[in-house]
């Protein structure tokens, strides 16, 4: 019996071992757009593997209890990413993450329970294992919930602050922490008569707490940073899981998708020029956003507007048009129509090209699969690096409904919050172009002196329609 | 010293510092091999990206069905049922929405007949 289940278990890790190499060889396809789709199917043959080799070890005699929740998550989560909309794209990645971080945490919390009654001192690196997976898991579950409710708009977006919040957040990771404590040292505290269960389970609400009020003072605009971290997150606890289960193919899957996680989250504080730490306790925008909104037009001094039908006619006999996507551009579902405007002007023989911005959006690349969608060849995207120099022999820089990302006090106003951020230099064009809804300053509530620019002009209105006006007029001329 | 899972390789607690270790040399290869890859994907893929990670890390399935898939569940019927809901949403939602996202990236069309017929839903 012995000897037989240990042979089924080389088996099985063999199997693992084979799922480990067609994540890692996924992720490597993923290097191109050409063969990324090939890249998926890799790492999705890799999961089947896995999962028919956990089948083998299974007890079937209630198979109802895996079979029935796995058809349904199915049925669910295939429906779900079939039906979303592209633009809500930041919010179903944040659901998928909080769900993948919430199984991590009720593994670790079963193997726990399990450990727990069959009786004795838990072994420490069990313990330690398992309170770094159910806590971490947790922060990341309910962390993603909430960036969901912000994302989905069911919550506002904006930072919700109040005084003493750090402390507040400090006691509660103290308790967690101090949870973790007591658990993994087998202690347990004298004054009160708490059993490891108990203890275990304050931890977990603790953490639960923890990922709730870490993501409520994170504004819109920051979600980026957020996004990647709460993935990170999410790979660190199916890692933990994997040291916990002694299985293989969680500890590196989890740590693949940690390290990817990672690396975002460094891309995206770089390209807001902001520690992690910033981001996380900074609540961006939070003052000043409130007196910003109030008082709308209240810098519009030297702000020009132009019709239609001038900016239609700029467009129409320039030699390069640099459009600029930003979030205002996902919230008006503009970018079919922007796709439109980019194929009239290219039939008239106008180059367009795409900027995009590292954080432009909700999450890392968000622009970049908006305009996918509207069957913009990815060839036409152009990073911020490679599109920056190209700013001075551009005769039009269209901005759709981005704001920070093209503001110059980042480069040239020390005093401005946003100083020192990589910005895409629209300014340098010959002309620039502002599409936006009304003067109101950006997320972050601080005046854009691009607007005040001898070289600029402001289309006001809903981005989708002044970009389809703007085709009509240019198929006019 | 008790062990929670049945099916964990004996001989494990006499070596399991060697153990822990090696499971540790795992995971600390693994986080270089990811960052290796991962700095290669282009800024382009970054949410299909995320989204496949997403799915990555939605093998803890293994995990959840490890949990729930023994004779006397011990976290009961409706949260081991949960558990495999959840990682399963997390694996099939993750790789349908990649692969949904990934198939809009195209290369220059220039055929007019490509952009038209790519207009339908």
């Amino acid at each position: 019996m012995t000897s037989d289940v240990s042979a089924t278990q080389t088996w099985i890790d063999a199997a693992y071992l084979l799922t480990g190499v067609c994540f890692i060889l996924g992720l490597h396809y993923l290097s191109s757009p050409r063969t990324a789709r090939f890249g998926n199917r890799v790492a999705a043959v890799g999961m089947l593997i896995a999962l028919v080799a956990t089948g083998v070890v299974l007890y079937w005699g209630t198979w109802w209890i895996v079979i029935a929740p796995l058809v349904v998550g199915a049925i669910v989560g295939v429906y779900s990413a079939r039906a979303v909309k592209m633009t809500a794209m930041p919010q179903m990645v944040a659901l998928f993450n909080g769900a993948g971080g919430g199984a991590a945490a009720l593994v670790s919390t079963a193997e726990i329970l399990q450990l727990i009654s069959s009786g004795g001192p838990l072994p420490i690196d069990q313990a330690l294992t398992i309170m770094l997976s159910s806590i971490i898991g947790s922060i990341s579950f309910a962390g993603s919930i909430i960036a969901f409710l912000k994302l989905q708009e069911w919550m506002t977006g904006r930072p919700i602050t109040y005084p003493g919040q750090q402390f507040v957040n400090a006691i509660i990771l103290l308790v967690a922490l101090a949870a973790a404590v007591l658990v993994i040292g087998n202690l347990t505290p004298g004054a009160v008569p708490l059993d490891t269960t108990t203890t275990y389970f304050i931890g977990l609400a603790a953490a639960l707490l923890l990922g709730v009020l870490f993501v409520l003072p994170i504004g819109g605009a920051d979600m980026p940073v957020i996004i990647s971290l709460l993935n990170s997150f999410t790979g660190l606890a199916a890692a933990m899981t994997g040291f916990v289960l002694s299985n293989n193919v969680l500890i590196i899957s989890g740590a693949l998708v940690g390290a990817s996680g990672t690396l975002l989250t460094i891309l995206m504080s770089r390209a807001m020029n902001r520690s992690i730490t910033n981001v996380l306790f900074g609540a961006f925008g939070a003052v000043k956003a409130v007196g910003g909104a109030a008082a709308p037009d209240s810098s519009g001094g030297n702000v020009r507007a132009a019709s239609v039908d001038d900016v239609a006619t700029m467009l129409a006999y320039a030699n390069q048009v640099v459009v600029v996507p930003g979030y205002g551009m996902a919230v008006a579902q503009a970018q079919h129509s922007v796709r439109d405007l980019a194929d009239s002007l290219e039939k008239r023989g106008v180059e367009v090209k795409y900027a995009i911005h590292p954080v432009a959006g909700r999450m890392p690349g968000h622009m970049n699969v908006l305009l996918a969608e509207a069957n913009v060849p990815y060839p036409q995207l152009f990073d911020m690096d490679d599109i920056n120099p190209e700013f001075p022999r551009t005769d039009v820089a269209l901005v759709i409904g981005a704001n920070d990302v093209t503001n110059p006090a980042a480069r040239n106003v020390p005093a401005s919050p946003i100083f020192g951020m990589p910005i895409l230099d629209v300014d340098k064009a010959h002309n620039v172009v502002v599409l936006k809804r009304s003067m109101n300053p950006g997320f972050a509530g601080i005046d854009n002196p691009l607007y005040e620019e001898p070289n600029t002009v402001m289309l006001f209105g809903d981005a989708k329609k002044s970009v389809d006006a703007l085709n009509s007029a240019v198929k006019t001329l | 010293m008790p062990r929670s899972a049945w099916m964990r390789g004996s001989g494990r607690d006499a070596t399991m510092s060697a153990h822990l270790l090696a499971e540790l040399t795992v995971f600390v290869l693994a986080v270089f091999v990811g960052f290796e890859v991962i700095s290669k994907v282009p800024t382009t893929l970054h949410t299909p990206l995320m989204s496949a990670t997403n799915a990555i890390h939605g093998i803890v399935l293994v995990g959840a069905m490890l949990v729930a898939g023994i004779a006397d569940p011990k976290l009961g019927v409706v949260f081991s049922m949960i558990v495999v809901f959840l990682a399963t949403l997390n694996v099939f939602g993750g790789f349908v929405v990649t692969e949904r996202m990934l198939q809009m990236f195209k290369p220059r069309t220039p055929p007019a007949a490509v952009r038209d017929g790519s207009r339908q839903p």
